[in-house]
């Protein structure tokens, strides 16, 4: 569906920043994190995990462990239902049931370090934790590779021998080469030729995890119905359905999943681990039991996003004008397919208005984790190549860095790499709002003693999604509303969701009473992903709200007698066209309809093919050590366009969080493997995340350009904001030492190694 | 646990202001204490290491991770939780700022921010951004950049 | 994690009793913040932890004329926040200041630190520069142990099976004497060290000799490194660059690192350079004043 909207500015409600509903309950311990499920007779899985990176499975001896007193079930990879290839969406990545399953549970095979390879269930989790030790499993080690340059090689150990690679439309066999995909527009080779300045540099990146800190878990109940009942921290519980009924190859409508309350996922928490270990536990326990994963194995196991191999080829006249680009991407899968390089080749060029186009992106698979999303999947990687690019071109011919990227800013109507033109876009307005903020008319300032001092700046972008969501409304007779939707609420979209709601009917964000349904209790709604939570269930809510009114307007044409094209409605209250004096508000009507027909309710329903695209730029201050290379980040300014900001807090919030992961990711998060392909640093206090000491504060400028594509013109916020912090720190870095680094981490280490 | 288990070891403690009388299995620890046995599910587990402080609790006086202590340690003890920051009178100020501020996007991480950062209110009611950025440092966020904790943490101080 | 059964003597006698029943099956456990983490990790199996925390010598601090008493179970926090311990021992105070973050600083204390015997232990360098020495007691008796020759690779030490950290006892810090620890880590709080380095400077009356030193060197080798001649070079040298750089110098000598995720070899073997200079500079800074 598609329906464009003029700005309005004359909100009651959007852009107010009233407490979110759900904030109570948070600050007091009261909510329920998925951790926090209690049943009667609950009792505790754990699994066995796999400590080689890539192995054939032998032998598994369970006996021990199920011999021990409190053990009520051990399964193995032979319980899980045999899951047929086939690939489902998602909304933000999508999942293939066979290779889901087997990532969940290794059959024969092990493809990444602490993949599990037997689960149990005990009466409590210290007993099924010494149970888990006491399965005996014999590997047969096979070599493993964990980098795009190695699993390409000739020689490389083939990780999925059943994997038939797409090389642009051909099968290929016997390879760790999921998909080569390209992108190509105009003559490329012909206007890099006639460039009249060039530059090509190579990047490399390591993976990096989400990092959320609630672990994932579920807690499961079969009944004797074979009705799957889960309680999980999940981005989506409608997705989670999809993949618990195909991974267990039941119908979907014999999975109930409630959602509990979230602790992080930037995309981590889409994909689902326990939830079919923890059924078919209960299934074979006949008991409810409930798994928390331990924080090695979050990290082993779950989530990364893909490091990888960039190298990026830009062309510019001699006016300062990008004529040409190619990009060609490498990115690790993990131990299934799925690095989505698709995004990557979305956002790669999107800042820039570039004629000549080339991207060949290349998905590849290495025995570690499967890959999930992490915020604006697949752009920070190429942000750091593009923008980095940018700045060292200029460099080299002396251009301001600001003004080439005002020069050759996208605009309305501008070509993205895949071939999307733009609709209405801020990305000009951002720039702008860059060059006025405080911190770029600031002067750099001077460093401690001992210390060099430097600025950078960078792009971002994502392209936002819009997909499915739903929301059902009910009149409560005290004249509030009660909501039901289906997104999970990760960072206060509940009061986003309610604040639409409240607008329409001209009542106070307060007066809606939101709540998160289960996927039997409000419509199929897409994951809380993607930037497309306030978007696209936020226009839910709207129509929702708005088919109440109509419902409404039904009850008054009753309550006066008139007919129904006679009832205006306008800022909550209810008028007689024919007769002025004759008004009745929200409020007072919700009293009343008991004599009119009873409940009122309504629902709305969304399926959205765009979203309105988000363009961001940072600005950063860093002083370095030259004696440790060590990099503080003294002063940072997130600036962005967020179409309209209708709870700017956590639109603020959102910036701010996504500033702090690129930080993150740009100067100290890697995985850090082993020849033996183990990840060397799974704790958090070696992975090394920052801490509020690491961090200055995050000013925030929020540009409004509204997006018309949403009745308010919300744009997506979440993922644009993860972009532009690894290039503007390495642009910052270069500024300050003179040294470029073309890896991430930029850590102290390879400061030091670049400053030598 | 199993029949060859060393133990439970008995444990009067006052947990919120409470008295509890707890047999507690003696590698237990008080996170598990708090939060399966007395049913506390406030305090939260992130990493059971003592890297993120998302377990944070009052013993004593002190802020600790309460998944480095045992149960059985806190015999004889004091232990505050989230779930008694508040009284019947309403929140406590801290928990009114966050609100406030929107210093919490997914909350799990904020029963251990609380607690902590009442640890330091308790004894210096009116600290520095930078003390409060280093006393905080053992409690990781990664939804907010620390930036709205802070400013909530300094709104509630004096 | 194994289970194991929880013992809280009140003695010594009854620590040591407990702990020689189980040999290696047992811990002691002050502040928990790394047996626990083993334990749970299975690093340790144990039948047994023994709550040293209401054993009254354990968990004194006290202050005599000769020195400063560190009862083996005695946190962090309390180690920091004594007035004699931050006027006397600055580079005590900058070592325990940074293990962990406050939570870990409630629970986790100097004896914890040294018996754990991580070569990046940041409590470890700052005793070995103030000649502590560490009191023993075990089913033979007491013994004395001087810190710089207690850990005897990563995670060993010269504990035998019974033995029980009682004390650390740091004499008292000569006059004109300055002393100073740090570390390079990535992040600014929360981690563990890449390389550190602690030093005591002893000056003449003008402040501008120095009379002895003595340098030690944290995660630069499988354990906390008493760099020895590093500390002697500077005996009799004046405080100037050149003397300073030469300690560096032989300080980075001293060092035997490995590389790995913390960092590599190149890199601590140049920081233990760029911090034996700072912290000469400091501890010479302190020692004056």
């Amino acid at each position: 569906m598609v329906a464009t909207f003029e700005p309005k500015t004359d909100y009651k409600v959007v852009g107010t920043r009233p407490i979110r509903h759900d904030g109570y309950d948070k600050v007091t311990g009261r909510a329920v994190y998925g951790a926090d499920m209690k049943l009667p007779g609950l009792i505790w899985g754990v699994c066995v995990r796999s400590p080689h990176a890539h192995a054939r499975i032998k032998s598994i001896d369970t006996s021990a462990a199920e011999a021990m007193d409190g053990v009520f079930a051990v399964i193995t990879g032979a319980d899980m239902p045999e899951a047929p290839s086939k690939l489902v969406d998602l909304g933000e990545g999508s999942v293939n049931f066979k290779w889901a399953s087997n990532k969940l549970m290794a059959d024969k095979k092990v493809i990444y370090k602490g993949q599990p390879v037997a689960a149990i269930a005990a009466v409590d989790r210290y007993t099924a934790e010494e149970a888990a030790r006491k399965v005996v499993v014999k590997y047969e080690k096979l070599k493993s590779v964990t980098n795009v340059v190695d699993a390409l090689a000739a020689d490389a150990p083939i990780i999925l021998e059943d994997l038939v690679g797409d090389d642009l439309g051909e099968d290929v066999t016997n390879t760790n080469m999921a998909e080569h995909i390209r992108h190509e527009f105009g003559d490329v080779e012909g206007a890099m030729a006639a460039a009249a300045h060039t530059i090509e540099r190579e990047y490399n990146m390591e993976m990096v995890h989400q990092g959320y800190i609630e672990p994932h878990n579920a807690t499961a109940v079969w009944d004797e119905e074979d009705r799957i009942k889960i309680w999980t921290s999940t981005q989506g519980a409608f997705p989670a359905r999809t993949q618990i009924a195909g991974i267990l190859q039941v119908d979907v409508s014999r999975v109930k999943v409630t959602p509990l309350e979230i602790g992080g996922g930037f995309g981590g928490k889409i994909p689902v681990y326990f939830e079919p270990i923890a059924a078919l536990l209960s299934k074979k326990s006949h008991r409810p039991v409930k798994m928390v994963m331990e924080r090695t194995a979050v990290f082993e196991t779950t989530g990364p996003t893909p490091g990888g191999r960039m190298v990026i080829k830009l062309g510019a006249d001699a006016n300062g004008k990008l004529t040409a680009a190619t990009a060609d991407i490498w990115f690790e899968a993990g131990a299934n397919p799925g690095a989505l390089i698709g995004p990557a080749a979305m956002c790669v060029y999107a800042p820039y208005e570039i004629p000549n186009t080339r991207i060949d992106g290349w998905d590849v698979v290495v025995n570690k984790p499967k890959t999930a999303p992490y915020r604006a999947p697949g752009s920070p990687q190429v942000a750091f190549a593009m923008e980095s690019a940018i700045d060292e071109l200029c460099k080299e011919v002396g251009w301001d860095s600001m003004k080439f990227r005002s020069d050759n800013a996208s605009r309305e109507g501008t070509r993205r790499g895949d071939g999307v033109l733009f609709g209405k876009i801020g990305m000009e307005e951002v720039l702008e709002a860059a060059q006025a903020s405080a911190h770029w008319k600031a002067p750099l300032g001077q460093p401690p003693a001992g210390k060099k001092r430097g600025r950078g700046i960078a792009s971002g972008y994502w392209f936002n999604i819009g997909l499915k969501s739903s929301a059902n409304l009910a009149v409560v007779s005290d004249g509030t509303v009660s909501l039901v939707e289906g997104s999970t609420d990760i960072g206060g979209s509940r009061a986003a969701m309610a604040m639409h709601v409240a607008e329409v009917l001209g009542i106070g964000a307060h007066d809606v009473r939101p709540t998160v349904g289960d996927t039997e209790s409000v419509g199929y709604t897409d994951v809380t992903g993607g930037s497309r939570t306030t978007y696209a269930t936020g226009y839910a809510c709207w129509i929702a709200a708005n088919n109440l009114v109509d419902e409404l307007k039904k009850r008054v044409a009753i309550l006066w007698d008139i007919s129904l094209e006679d009832v205006g409605f306008n800022d909550g209250v209810f008028s007689s066209k024919a007769e002025a004096e004759k008004t009745i508000s929200f409020k007072e009507l919700a009293g009343k309809l008991g004599d009119l027909g009873g409940p009122a309710t309504s629902t709305g329903s969304v399926d959205l093919e765009s979203a309105g695209d988000g363009f961001g730029m940072h600005i950063v201050d860093v002083d370095i050590d030259p004696e440790t290379g060590k990099t503080d980040i003294v002063r940072y300014t997130a600036v962005q366009d967020v179409g309209t900001a209708i709870h700017p807090s956590y639109v603020e919030g959102q910036l701010q969080g996504g500033a702090a992961q690129g930080i993150g990711w740009a100067l100290n998060e890697e995985y850090f493997m082993t020849d033996d392909g183990a990840m060397a640093n799974s704790s958090f206090l070696d992975y090394r995340m920052p801490t509020s000491l690491d961090l200055p504060s995050i000013d925030t400028v929020l540009v409004e350009v509204p997006n018309p594509l949403h009745p308010y013109g919300v744009r997506g916020v979440g993922e644009t904001p993860i972009c532009p912090p690894i290039p503007a720190i390495a642009n910052a870095i270069a500024n300050a030492v003179g040294v470029r680094l073309y890896k991430t981490p930029m850590n102290a280490g390879s400061i030091l190694e670049a400053l030598k | 646990m199993t029949t060859s288990s060393p133990s439970k070891v008995h444990v009067t403690t006052t947990i919120n202001g409470q008295q509890h009388e707890l047999l507690v299995p003696p590698y237990m620890s008080l996170l598990d204490t708090l939060r399966e046995l007395i049913g506390l599910t406030g305090t939260k587990e992130g990493c059971l290491d003592g890297n993120c402080g998302a377990c944070t609790v009052n013993l004593d006086g002190r802020v600790v991770d309460s998944c480095l202590v045992l149960g059985a340690e806190v015999n004889g003890k004091n232990v505050n939780t989230v779930e008694g920051m508040a009284t019947p009178a309403g929140l406590h100020p801290l928990q009114q700022a966050f609100l406030e501020e929107a210093a919490l996007q997914c909350g799990i991480c904020t029963p251990g921010f609380l607690v902590a950062a009442k640890g330091l209110l308790d004894n210096e009611p009116s600290p520095s951004e930078g003390r409060i950025r280093h006393w905080l440092a053992g409690n990781l966020c990664r939804c907010t950049g620390y930036d709205k904790i802070v400013r909530a943490v300094q709104k509630a101080s004096k | 994690m194994h289970p194991f059964a929880y013992v809280a003597p009140g003695t010594v006698d009854e620590a040591v009793a407990v702990l020689t029943k189980h040999g290696n099956r047992a811990r002691p456990l002050a502040g928990g913040t790394d047996l626990l983490v083993k334990a749970r990790a299975n690093v340790w199996e144990l039948d047994a932890v023994v709550d040293i925390k209401n054993i009254p010598e354990l968990m004194s601090l006290s202050v005599n004329g000769g020195g400063i008493s560190i009862g083996a179970g005695v946190p962090c926090y309390q180690v920091y926040g004594n007035s004699t311990i931050a006027a006397e021992y600055p580079a005590i105070v900058d070592g325990s200041s940074i293990i962990g973050g406050i939570q870990i600083q409630s629970r986790a204390g100097l004896g914890g630190n040294l018996c754990n015997a991580a070569p990046s232990g940041d409590g470890i360098c700052p005793l070995i520069v103030h000649s502590a020495v560490a009191h023993i007691a075990g089913p033979k008796g007491k013994r004395e142990v001087a810190v710089e020759d207690f850990c005897t690779g990563p995670g060993r030490t010269v504990l035998q099976p019974g033995e029980l950290l009682v004390s650390i006892e740091v004499p008292k810090a000569p006059a004109n004497s300055g002393a100073a620890y740090t570390r390079f880590i990535p992040r600014n709080e929360m981690d563990i060290a890449v390389a550190g380095v602690g030093v005591l400077v002893v000056l003449d009356s003008s402040g501008k000799k120095f009379k002895s030193a003595r340098i030690a060197l944290a995660s630069v080798g499988p354990v906390p490194i008493f760099a020895k001649a590093a500390g002697e070079s500077l005996a009799g040298k004046p405080v100037d660059d050149k003397s300073i750089a030469a300690a560096a110098a032989l300080a980075r000598k001293a060092a035997s690192p490995i590389t790995d995720m913390r960092g590599t070899i190149e890199q601590r073997r140049h920081l233990v350079e760029v911090l034996t200079s700072r912290m000469i500079n400091k501890a010479a800074e302190r020692a004056r004043g």
